[in-house]
């Protein structure tokens, strides 16, 4: 008896007993629709915050102060003047731009209409480094730093709140913790990002919201943004920043205290996290394949009895145990693979669906299937009849013919 | 020197139901000549059945030798003895036994897929169907077939791969009169034919009719033996 048979007659005996049949694959289904699911939800979101990390600019990097082992004491606080240090062209050629950034939620106001956002003290640079453009008007100028100039650029969801409409705010006067500052540009929105929205943001010059609205002892700053030149130039500009960032906070070595993070430790960290996540969602749903499995054992062992007859008929003209094992072992796998097949599709389905209730709530999730989700499902489907189909079908295999020929 | 196709010599099959044994079989020897008609018959409980499944391979004996067509059979682990019933034995069962969810022919084919058989399957059983009268009805399924056209369609399975003997297990228990009647008439024109060794289990005398010895069995002994009238 040869597979091709052997899966014939399997077809047969699952068609003969549809209603059965298909409740016996519903576990499979579902489990294999649940693992598809999860791993496509999982997918989506790894792709939306890696695409978001690699949208707040390219090759960056991103100085912190405080150290990351236990040898550091007092870390000393990032400046300005460690900002054009980093921006000398001599001593870090592999540096594009430096941009400096402190950052506050202050409230902003205009006309009675109130709302809180993320003001941000930025220098010119900032404009390139972030990627941003705007929808109108003007970034801050090296005037605007200079002369400490009242001006914000403002992000669309700022611009909705305060003054209901996004064009013809030029020049409007908004106050910032009750001060005055006149809108100078509108920027393009970019929707959310893994930092929170990115549209709700109010920038003004670097140097007004040191002195009036952020304050900060001495020269500090949050965090100093750094573009590279090149990709391939990332790590050595990082190398040249520790270098500079060493000489001037006299640091000990091996104690470091500033950390520096590429785009692509990011990338990197929140990716190990989503996976995790990927990882038990799909653990969960596989729980629910292996109960389907079980369903499969206990429908197997049912119709291992009912067909008793049969197996000893086919023993007695000269079926073998192993043409009987086959026969079982064919039918539960293609059983599970079914199931297998109805439910990457139902699982396609409901990925398909979260990206559609996500896109409605204006979160950007595409649920991706991967051909390695479907192979992955496909292969363990039919695994998981297989090994659950080994029991009954050993006990059929294992049927005495003069046992089984007498059965009623 | 005669040409035994089933050759027996103290042959055994005893059951151990906890303490008790039961001697199904005590002792049987027992020689079938080639291209004969044997039927064995005896009350029920005399071992008719155990030495059924005996000779038929179905089963091992305690004790004893059981020389099929020239090769010794009670040794024979599982799949040898499935091997043996594939090519040697034939058996027509009192209810058919046939796959309900299969035509006629792949109920007839089903012994050469067994049996690894490739070569002319299908026209290997469209001659066996043809040899028992069922030509024009290959294609139909065994609910639509007569209890007696059921019965022909295993007796096509059990001729299909030339065994050396049939096993008829009350081959007309399930048929009435006139159908049994018919099937007793092709069984023997099969055996004129053919030269096929059919063995016949029953406890109907006009079943055993047609062969050319009666073996009497009780209580796990052969009784006696006679040649029908």
């Amino acid at each position: 008896m040869n597979i091709a048979q052997a899966i014939i007659e399997a077809l047969e005996s699952v068609n003969a007993n549809k209603m059965r049949s298909g409740l016996t694959i519903l576990g499979i289904v579902i489990g294999v629709a649940a693992v598809i699911a999860m791993l496509a939800v999982g997918n989506g979101a790894q792709n939306t915050i890696t695409g978001s990390i690699s949208g707040l600019g390219s090759n960056l990097l991103f100085v912190f102060r405080g150290g990351n082992n236990e040898n550091v004491r007092n870390p000393k606080p990032l400046t300005r003047g460690d900002a054009d240090a980093i921006a000398d062209p001599f001593q870090a050629p592999s540096v594009e731009l430096v941009a400096p950034y402190i950052s506050s939620n202050l409230s902003v106001s205009f006309d009675g209409e109130k709302t809180t956002s993320s003001i941000n003290g930025v220098t010119p640079e900032y404009l390139q480094v972030r990627n941003y453009s705007l929808l109108e008007g003007e970034f801050i100028s090296e005037e605007n730093i200079l002369g400490r100039g009242s001006v914000a650029v403002i992000g669309v969801e700022v611009a909705d709140k305060l003054f209901g409409h996004r064009d013809g705010l030029i020049g409007e006067t908004l106050r910032i913790e009750g001060q005055p500052f006149r809108v100078i540009g509108i920027l393009t929105p970019r929707g959310g990002g893994a930092f929170g929205s990115e549209d709700n943001v109010v920038i003004i010059p670097f140097s007004t919201a040191q002195s009036r609205l952020i304050r900060r002892s001495g020269d500090r700053v949050d965090f100093i943004l750094v573009q590279a030149v090149s990709a391939d130039l990332v790590n050595q500009a990082s190398d040249e920043i520790a270098q500079i960032l060493r000489a001037r906070h006299r640091t000990e070595l091996g104690a470091d205290d500033f950390q520096i993070f590429s785009q692509q430790d990011f990338v990197a960290t929140a990716q190990s996290i989503t996976s995790v996540l990927t990882i038990f969602l799909g653990g969960i749903a596989a729980i629910s394949l292996l109960v389907g499995g079980i369903g499969i054992m206990n429908i197997m062992l049912v119709s291992v009895t009912e067909r008793t007859r049969e197996i000893g008929l086919r023993k007695a003209i000269g079926a073998r145990k192993r043409d009987i094992l086959i026969q079982f072992l064919t039918e539960s796998s293609l059983l599970s693979m079914f199931g297998g097949i109805i439910g990457i599709g139902l699982g396609w389905t409901i990925a398909f669906i979260v990206g559609l209730i996500a896109a409605a709530n204006n979160t950007e999730l595409v649920p991706v299937v991967g051909l390695d989700a479907i192979l992955l499902a496909t292969i363990f489907s039919t695994a998981v009849g297989l090994f659950f189909g080994i029991y009954p079908a050993n006990r059929a295999a294992n049927l005495q013919p003069v046992e089984a020929l007498r059965h009623e | 020197m005669n040409d035994w196709v089933i050759e027996t010599r103290n042959l055994k099959k005893i059951y151990k139901m906890g303490e008790v044994e039961v001697r199904a079989l005590d002792g049987v020897d027992l020689q079938i000549e080639r291209g004969s008609i044997v039927s064995i018959m005896g009350p029920s409980g005399s071992g008719k059945s155990t030495l059924m499944n005996l000779l038929g391979c179905l089963d091992r004996p305690t004790e004893g030798d059981y020389i099929l067509d020239g090769v010794q059979v009670s040794q024979m682990n599982d799949d040898q003895l499935a091997a043996a019933r594939n090519h040697l034995v034939g058996f027509v069962f009192q209810s058919f036994n046939l796959l309900a969810r299969q035509t006629a022919l792949s109920n007839v084919e089903l012994p050469l897929r067994y049996g690894g058989i490739t070569k002319n399957r299908k026209q290997k059983a469209i001659e066996a169907l043809t040899a028992v009268g069922l030509g024009d009805r290959i294609t139909h399924r065994p609910t639509e077939l007569s209890g007696g056209q059921q019965q022909r369609v295993a007796i096509a399975r059990a001729l299909i791969n030339d065994p050396a003997i049939i096993m008829a297990d009350e081959p007309t228990g399930n048929l009435d009169s006139k159908s049994g009647k018919e099937i007793m008439d092709l069984i023997l024109s099969l055996n004129q034919t053919r030269k096929t060794t059919i063995i016949i289990v029953t406890h109907d005398p006009n079943v055993a009719q047609i062969s050319q010895r009666i073996i009497r069995l009780s209580d796990g002994k052969i009784v006696g033996e006679e040649v029908p009238a």
